[in-house]
């Protein structure tokens, strides 16, 4: 019962990160090494979640429980199921992937960079991990402190403002979620997410909380018309913030919808299936008319994200319409989508903004119209983008159709209209990725600058080998990973679907 | 209860932190007469000293079963004493952080000590005033010390305008506290806090009886509203926070707000708690605008002292929420957020008082420009404070919100937590401009720190707790809890 690994993934990079900051920018190659040292660490601890897990069972693994603010009844209580399990893989791996990004970049304030980015991945394997409403509340909202930071220390030009309307957008959006966690709480007389599942709740305080819950969550997906902070915040982050920010802390959001929304209100989220689906139809096709005509580089990519995670609020709300008695494929599979949607997101927005911040530190632009013709002096570079940009796109044989795919096959269930709106960013996507791919590395060299760019180095083929391989190989065999989330979705769809009235 | 009407020496037993500190005062400023000049820092240990054995008596009566004193004007209970430890051990750690400012700023005299002991011994009175005559006499100890304190650099005009604004301001509050006391007095026939309240909690009360315990009630609560700072009766403390000199600030940002509160339970807890269901509204009407005004007018502000007296002020409306709810764990959320301020307020103000140097105040949120690069560590203090204030975990500042909000929802009002922390969002946005200040932008001179090292020290150690003390607040909400 007592498994302390999830602990020791949560602090080890936290108290590595403090090691970091004492080591200082002064002796930063030491900092740099020790960093990815903890970080390949952690990643390492974190795959025996992977090999000694249980997918046979919804129940939680790997749980410690220890008893922390007793006045309150709260617990230090940690445990990950199918659902949590696979993102705090990727947000291990992710960590691994940003800090050796940043390894030459980052020259002012090393030190503090990578400690801020390790500190970080505790935090969120800390809200992947808390099965404690307070204890997941705490997490949430600290792994905001690291990003307000890498935003406004590390940011472009007009980093301050992106930084606080981050800070200020996530921190509105999750006091509501407080408030309504110590509501639950004065009626069911315990923090715990689990006993919160099981606790009874009217149809009104199901509305309220439902709301509440959706102000934090659609704020972090993000959802149209809350999803202003993003664009902002990705073209200001340096990359490896972008990277984070995409790979993994849009994934919270997804998660809160899996964790609280369904299971605590599902009478409400039944109620209001329609709104969240139109809301995501929204981000998914004018979003990506949006990304359309963007000249900024990380611009297009942060609008391509909020119409790609459009897709997992889709997903998960088009299970109440999917859903038909005796037939829960197609609510299953739309559910299951969502989550091989927010990893393989995970996968392809890193990559899409690695790229982009490979060309950047050449040439300190992030205007499409900068480049043309990069295939000429950056063959080996061109090949990876090109991959990562048909991934984009949804191209079948990378992940990043495996979850869309799945996901208009439960919308097809719910609604034909649903489904046709949903399919259509597979052109719309093709469209504005492909366009930039075609303005950014085809055609002749445009600008002398281009000519003089050096392929990328060894680290950065590195960086960019380990993402290509892990898109492919999700792409063509998705099985592992939707084998282990398999049975926490099938109860998962059960809680959403039983009502508590 | 034989004992409230003879004197007996032996009781004198309950009141030695008071009666050491009265004799260490007296004999410190004796002292302070025949000191030279390169002896003054004298006059700094000697007070250290006397605070600490009066914390460590205070300390000593803690778990004493609850006795009344004086003719049942003078109680020791656990609030008593452990409100006294916190008020002496906050005054220690203002002291040092006052040192460093009084020698920057050739402050430097003997008095400015004497009268923080002082306005400490005012202040024990006062939570351990058991009659409104005592109470009284407390709080008038501590504001004549206040007022002689923020006078005390007296050829700087903001320090002279600050002092005689809380004066006079602070006199019509003492005025309309006397006026509802008398009132009180009139109608109950007893200045004792458990004669009023046997009265107030007398079944058969005549409506009239009713009337004018209410209409007593009311300028009782204003008084106190004013001593506390809550809107409407906030307007002294924008101005007494910037005129006053940083260490006085400091100080008047802290300890009497711990006496504040001891007053209030006293008279408006134990002695009219009867009536809760009078003053509560009235209670929710401040501090709803309290939270509102001080999280709104602070987003304007350039100088970091008026900035933090705006913050002060949606603090002290957190706190009186706690008392809305009318239960003792809502009382008890009420004293966590008070203890939990005075840490947090104390390392702000410690923050400016560390950048201090000859001619160089600090006081502007700019002054903090670019302090990440010249000292990563205090700008990492500062930010802890800061995000502590805005009510972020894990950082102790969350748990005293999250406390006071699960209070006040269990009474029913969810509304006004949504509407608490809606501005408790807003207010993030000035402690971010401190952030931001700090991490974000850079200076065009160097910051260099000279305070001595017990000051940073001590400094550091105030922040971390920050983080510590939310880390494991259990001990604390539990000590909170356990008096009343």
């Amino acid at each position: 019962m007592d498994n302390s690994l999830l602990s020791l993934l949560i602090w080890l990079p936290i108290f590595g990160g403090a090691l970091v900051i004492f080591l200082g920018n002064q002796r930063a190659n030491t900092a740099r090494w020790v960093s990815v040292t903890i970080s390949i660490l952690v990643f390492i601890l974190s795959l025996s979640l992977y090999t000694e897990f249980d997918s046979t069972t919804h129940l939680m693994q790997f749980e410690q429980r220890a008893s922390w603010i007793s006045q309150f009844d709260i617990y230090y209580h940690l445990g990950v199921d199918g659902i949590a399990m696979p993102l705090i893989i990727l947000t291990t791996f992710s960590t691994i992937l940003v800090l050796v990004a940043g390894w030459e970049v980052i020259q002012t304030r090393p030190a503090h960079y990578m400690a801020a980015f390790l500190m970080m991945e505790g935090l969120i394997i800390g809200v992947f991990s808390a099965l404690d409403a307070i204890l997941f509340y705490a997490f949430w909202e600290a792994s905001l402190i690291p990003m307000l930071l890498i935003i406004g220390v590390w940011g472009g030009d007009n980093r301050v403002y992106a930084a606080i309307k981050f800070f200020l957008y996530t921190f509105l959006g999750s006091v509501f979620m407080l408030v309504s966690l110590i509501y639950m709480y004065n009626k069911g007389g315990s923090f715990a997410i689990l006993d919160m599942h099981n606790l009874s709740l009217t149809t009104t305080e199901q509305a309220w909380i439902f709301w509440a819950f959706f102000m934090a969550f659609a704020v972090k997906v993000p959802m149209f018309p809350v999803h202003t902070w993003l664009p902002d915040a990705h073209v200001q982050a340096p990359t490896g913030g972008s990277v984070i920010l995409a790979a993994i802390m849009l994934k919270m959001g997804g998660y809160g919808f899996f964790r609280f929304s369904l299971p605590i209100t599902p009478d409400a989220s039944l109620e209001f299936s329609e709104i969240v689906i139109i809301l995501s139809l929204i981000a998914i096709v004018y979003i990506g008319f949006v990304a359309l005509v963007q000249r900024d580089m990380k611009k297009l990519i942060a609008y391509s994200s909020i119409s790609h995670m459009g897709f997992v609020t889709l997903g998960v709300f088009a299970l109440f319409l999917a859903y038909k008695p005796g037939a829960a494929e197609g609510a299953l599979l739309g559910l299951e989508g969502a989550m091989v949607q927010m990893i393989s997101h995970g996968f392809i927005s890193a990559a899409m903004f690695l790229v982009v911040g490979v060309l950047y530190d050449r040439l300190h632009s992030r205007e499409i119209s900068t480049y043309g013709g990069v295939i000429n002096s950056m063959p080996k570079f061109t090949g990876f983008a090109v991959l990562f940009a048909m991934a984009n796109a949804g191209l079948p044989g990378t992940s990043g159709f495996v979850g869309e795919f799945m996901v208009i096959l439960g919308a097809v269930q719910a609604n034909i209209w649903y489904a046709v709106l949903a399919a259509s960013t597979l052109i719309v996507g093709a469209a504005y990725t492909l366009w930039m791919v075609k303005r950014v590395f085809w055609g002749a060299i445009t600008n002398p600058d281009v000519e003089s760019l050096a392929d990328v180095n060894a680290r950065e083929f590195g960086i960019l080998a380990v993402l290509a391989v892990a898109v492919i190989a999700m792409g063509l065999y998705p099985q592992p990973i939707i084998e282990v989330m398999h049975v926490s979705i099938e109860h998962l769809l059960n809680q959403a679907l039983t009502s508590k009235l | 209860m034989n004992n409230i009407n003879t004197f007996d020496t032996t009781t004198l037993w309950s009141a030695t932190p008071e009666i050491f500190l009265l004799s260490a005062i007296v004999v410190v400023l004796l002292l302070d007469l025949f000191l030279t000049k390169s002896f003054k820092q004298t006059t700094y240990y000697l007070t250290q000293a006397s605070l600490f054995i009066a914390g460590a008596l205070a300390f000593n009566l803690i778990n004493e079963p609850q006795t009344i004193i004086f003719g049942g004007s003078f109680i020791l209970d656990n609030m008593a004493s452990v409100f006294k430890v916190f008020m002496v051990g906050s005054a220690m750690v203002a002291m040092v952080y006052t040192r460093h400012y009084l020698t920057q700023h050739a402050l430097f005299r003997g008095e400015y000590f004497i009268l923080v002991m002082l306005s400490v011994l005012g202040m024990m009175v006062m939570v351990s005033g058991y009659s409104l005559l005592t109470l009284y006499l407390g709080l008038e100890i501590l504001s004549l010390s206040l007022y002689t304190l923020i006078a005390i650099a007296r050829e700087r005009a903001g320090a002279v305008e600050a002092a005689l604004k809380y004066f006079v301001l602070g006199a019509i509050a003492s005025g309309l506290l006397l006026y509802g006391m008398s009132m009180i007095y009139g109608i109950s026939g007893s200045l004792n806090i458990n004669e009023i309240a046997s009265f107030a909690s007398s079944a058969n009360l005549a409506s009239r009886e009713t009337l004018i315990l209410n209409f007593g009630l009311v300028f009782l609560v204003i008084g106190i509203a004013f001593k506390l700072g809550a809107v409407p009766f906030h307007m002294w403390v924008p101005d007494v926070y910037q005129g006053a000199p940083t260490s006085v600030t400091l100080f008047l940002s802290t300890v009497p707000k711990i006496a504040a509160v001891a007053m209030l339970v006293r008279i408006l807890v134990d002695g009219l708690g009867a009536m809760h269901a009078y003053w509560s509204d009235l209670f929710m009407i401040l501090a709803v605008l309290s939270i509102a005004l001080g999280s709104v007018v602070a987003l304007m502000q350039t100088n970091i002292k008026r900035m933090l007296a705006y913050s002060t002020i949606s603090h002290v409306g957190f706190i009186m929420l706690g008392f809305v709810t009318g239960v003792v764990s809502g009382y008890g959320a009420a004293v966590f957020y008070i203890l939990v301020y005075i840490l947090m307020s104390l390392a702000a103000f410690g923050m400016i008082i560390l950048l201090n140097k000859k001619g160089f105040e600090a006081d502007q949120i700019s002054d903090f420009r670019g302090l990440s690069k010249h000292s990563p560590w205090f700008a990492l203090m500062m930010l802890v404070t800061m995000l502590s204030m805005a009510g972020v975990p894990p950082f102790i500042g969350f748990y005293s919100k999250f406390f006071i909000l699960q209070q006040v929802i269990s009474a029913g009002f969810v509304t006004v937590a949504v509407v608490a922390v809606v501005f408790a969002v807003i207010s993030a946005y000035y402690y971010l401009q401190i952030i931001k200040s700090m991490y974000f932008e850079e200076s065009d001179q160097e910051i260099s720190i000279v305070a001595p090292m017990d000051m940073q020290l001590i400094l550091s150690i105030n922040a971390v707790l920050i983080l510590v003390v939310g880390l494991f607040p259990d001990f604390w909400m539990k000590l909170s809890l356990s008096l009343f």
